[in-house]
C-alpha cells in the first residue's frame, strides 16, 4: 500500500520536529567543547564529522578532565559501538545500497533509529531517515557553531550552569535504559551502578578518563563471565525480546 | 595536550565513529546477532553512561566533591521522572546548578 499525503506528512512532521529539539542540545556540545580546549573549528569538525552525541561529549569530557589521546578515543569509540547495531536493523528497514548506504551511515545514531524503526513500510522508514537526520545534522551543527562562539563569553554563573547542563544530558540519555519497558532492565541497572562506582572509587587512581573505559570493559569482562553458557540460541531474531538471563549479574537488589 | 594532538584526537575518532557505523549498515544480517554480543552492546552504554554521570557530577580535578552539579542532577532526574522533555530536562539542570553556584558560593 502505498504512503497516503497525510501519513508522509505525520512521518515529516515528527522527523523534523525531533531533529529541531535535540539540536538545541548542539548549544551545549559547542560550549563544552570549548571550556575543554577545543577550538571553534575542533568543535565544529567533531559535529560534522562523528555526528553522534554521546560520544562527543564524552571526548570533551574526557579532554577537559585531563585526560590522554587513548582515554578520549577510546570512549568515544565505546559508546560508539551502540550505532552498529542500529545500522543493522536500519540495514533491513531502509535497504540502501552503493552511494546512498555509504552517505546513509552518517546519520544512523539515536534518534534517527527512533523514529525509523517505528515505520514498517520501506517508504516511510526512509522518509523519517532523511526527515529527522537532515533536521538533526542542520541544528546540531549550527547550535554547536552558536554554543562554541558563546562559550568564550561565558562568566562563572553560566559556567556553573553548563557544568550542570552535561551531567543531566548524559543522565537523559542513560534515563531510558533504567525505567520499565527497556531491555535486559535489570541487568542495565546493575551495569549502570557498576559503571558509577567503579568510575568513582577509579578517579583518584588512574590518569583521567581512564576511569571510563574501565567502567565500559568490566562490564565486557562480567557478561563474558556470565555468558559462557548456552549461546545456543544464536538464530533468533531481531525482535525477540531478550532471554530471561539463567545466571544473573548479581543479586539484583538495585 | 598540543593543538596538533587534539587535531589527531578530534579527526581519529570521528573517521572511527563513521565506520562503527557504517560498519552496522554493511555487515550481512545476522552477523551481529549473537545473544552475547548483542548483550554487550546493549549493556555497555549503560556502564559508560553511568560512569559519565558520575565522574562530571561528584569528581573535580581527579578528587570527590559534592557541590551544586549534584543539585543539579537530583533536578534532572525529577523532571526526567515526570517526564519532561529533554531539552526541559537541561534547562531545569542549568537553572538549579546556576542557583546553587550562586546560593553555596
Amino acid at each position: 500500500m502505498k504512503p497516503n499525503t497525510s501519513e508522509r506528512a505525520r512521518v515529516v512532521r515528527d522527523g523534523v520536529s525531533l531533529g529541531t529539539a535535540v539540536g538545541l542540545y548542539g548549544i551545549a556540545f559547542g560550549a563544552t567543547a570549548t571550556a575543554a580546549g577545543l577550538s571553534v573549528w575542533q568543535a565544529s569538525v567533531l559535529s560534522l564529522v562523528m555526528f553522534t552525541g554521546a560520544s562527543q561529549f564524552a571526548l570533551v569530557g574526557v579532554l577537559a578532565a585531563g585526560g590522554g589521546p587513548f582515554a578520549a578515543v577510546g570512549s568515544a569509540l565505546l559508546l560508539g559501538t551502540r550505532n552498529t547495531i542500529y545500522g543493522v536493523r536500519l540495514a533491513e528497514l531502509l535497504a540502501y545500497r552503493g552511494w546512498r548506504r555509504i552517505a546513509a551511515a552518517h546519520w544512523v545514531i539515536d534518534e534517527t533509529t527512533a523514529v525509523t524503526v517505528r515505520e514498517n513500510r520501506q517508504e516511510l522508514s526512509r522518509l523519517a531517515f532523511a526527515s529527522s537526520g537532515s533536521a538533526l545534522f542542520l541544528f546540531w551543527n549550527l547550535t554547536t557553531v552558536a554554543g562554541a562562539l558563546g562559550a568564550q563569553s561565558f562568566g562563572p554563573v553560566l559556567q556553573a550552569a553548563l557544568d550542570s547542563v552535561v551531567p543531566a544530558a548524559f543522565l537523559a540519555l542513560l534515563w531510558p535504559r533504567l525505567v520499565p519497558g527497556a531491555d535486559l532492565l535489570r541487568e542495565q541497572r546493575i551495569v549502570a551502578v557498576g559503571g558509577a562506582v567503579i568510575a568513582l572509587a577509579l578517579t583518584p587512581v588512574v590518569a583521567p578518563g581512564l576511569q571510563i573505559i574501565a567502567a565500559g570493559l568490566a562490564v565486557l569482562l562480567a557478561i563474558r563471565g556470565f555468558s559462557a553458557q548456552p549461546d545456543g540460541a544464536s538464530s533468533q531474531r531481531d525482535e525477540t525480546p531478550p532471554l530471561e538471563d539463567p545466571h544473573p549479574l548479581g543479586d539484583g537488589s538495585v | 595536550m598540543s593543538p596538533s594532538t587534539v587535531w589527531f584526537v578530534v579527526i581519529g575518532a570521528s573517521v572511527g565513529a563513521y565506520l562503527l557505523k557504517l560498519t552496522g549498515l554493511s555487515v550481512p544480517a545476522g552477523a551481529l546477532k549473537r545473544p552475547s554480543i548483542r548483550r554487550a552492546v546493549e549493556l555497555i552504554p549503560a556502564a559508560l553512561l553511568a560512569a559519565l554521570v558520575a565522574v562530571h557530577t561528584l569528581t573535580d580535578e581527579g578528587a570527590l566533591v559534592v557541590d551544586f552539579r549534584l543539585a543539579a542532577l537530583a533536578a534532572a532526574a525529577i523532571a526526567l521522572a515526570l517526564r519532561a522533555p529533554f531539552i526541559v530536562v537541561l534547562l531545569v539542570a542549568g537553572g538549579v546548578g546556576a542557583l546553587g553556584y550562586v546560593v553555596a558560593g
